[in-house]
């Protein structure tokens, strides 16, 4: 991997990007770093605490039922590799509002930057191995912010692999809340916007 | 009396589902499960997503629950061997009250797999998950999945019904 750009940046053009009634989950890494941009909007699920792995299924779960809703799946790349098969699952599913957003660091962060198994796992062509479509990569923020708009509107299933920096003495993100209570809020702006 | 033919109790199944209201069926596939797919895919009121690991599984039905949907897990018990951190995640953490249905791997017949450990751990460790579970070992007394259902939909708690299964 040659470049690799500031997570918090990339998911800055993410929030920029954004549309009013898109659900963005986030989760781990990518989980604390949107919390720290700025306060959280209704339709966020900020998936803390979580299953390593899960938030992809997860987000297509919501896709499936709510078709008409794009919604925005976050995943570091090592816990894509713990359920690299639901990259065929949606491809299988293909829901035409899931975007998956793999933000690939090389290492698990959160537990002090160990390297995930393999190097330069090519995760763009696993998607579309996978029989995803529509498939990103981008490395470079500049890039990533003048094309962030077109890829995100491709038609789903889409995934966009986002080459970032590991965060230097990372920590795993802090809960915002009871999960009951924020599941129950969650689901009725799901109803309402 | 004769059992059903596969095709038949998947049409029945099926229709059952659907009867309590179920949007979703979230499954991997048994030797017994595996014969209901077809009639599952084919019902005009469910959706089957078929999934690669049982790991996936919850997680899926995590998210079409709090979209609005009404899913229901269908897999066998090893697969809630293989899927316990979503489990513990997604009914435990997260307090989502998925329903399960969970094949019951050589509770009738052990004819292929003698000494199957399945008859040793799957009812400890749906205990030690905390599902609210109920066993039907006859194919007449399934409609106690609709039952044992809408007994948890009531009190918003996660469940699963464990229907014996014969040979592996």
């Amino acid at each position: 991997m040659s470049a690799r750009m500031p997570l918090r940046e990339t998911l800055e053009v993410l929030r920029a990007e954004r549309r009013s009634g898109d659900v963005v989950i986030t989760s781990m890494g990518s989980a604390r770093e949107w919390m720290a941009i700025g306060p959280l909007d209704p339709l966020d699920f900020v998936f803390v605490p979580s299953s390593m792995g899960e938030a992809v299924p997860l987000g297509l779960g919501m896709a499936l039922a709510q078709p008409t809703r794009r919604v925005i799946a976050c995943s570091g790349d090592g816990s894509l590799l713990m359920n690299l098969g639901s990259l065929v699952t949606i491809a299988s599913e293909a829901p035409e509002n899931l975007v998956v957003l793999i933000f690939a660091n090389g290492v698990y962060e959160v537990t002090g930057a160990q390297p995930i198994p393999g190097r330069d796992v090519d995760f763009a062509t696993m998607a579309r191995a996978s029989g995803i479509g529509s498939v990103f990569r981008f490395s470079d923020i500049a890039a990533w912010t003048v094309g962030a708009r077109t890829a995100l509107g491709e038609r789903g299933p889409l995934c966009i692999v986002l080459d970032v920096a590991p965060v230097p003495d990372a920590v795993g993100p802090r809960s915002p809340g009871p999960t009951l209570a924020r599941a129950a809020a969650f689901a009725a702006a799901l109803q309402q916007r | 009396m004769t059992e059903p033919s596969a095709a038949d109790m998947g049409r029945a199944i099926a229709d059952l589902f659907a009867a309590m209201g179920i949007t979703h069926v979230i499954s991997v596939p048994d030797s017994t499960i595996g014969p209901w797919h077809a009639a599952l895919d084919a019902h005009p009121s469910l959706r089957l997503v078929r999934v690669c690991r049982e790991g996936e599984a919850w997680a899926v039905a995590g998210g079409l629950h709090l979209g609005g949907a009404r899913p229901l897990v269908l897999i066998q018990c090893t697969g809630l061997f293989e899927s316990g951190d979503s489990l513990r995640n997604i009914v435990h953490d997260w307090k989502l009250p998925i329903f399960s249905v969970i094949g019951y791997r050589s509770y009738l017949n052990q004819s292929t797999l003698p000494g199957d450990t399945c008859l040793v751990f799957t009812e400890p460790v749906l205990s030690a998950w905390q599902i609210d579970w109920k066993l039907v070992t006859d194919t007449a007394d399934y409609g106690e999945i609709r039952t044992h259902y809408e007994r948890c939909r009531a009190a918003g708690i996660a469940g699963g019904i464990v229907v014996a299964e014969g040979r592996a």
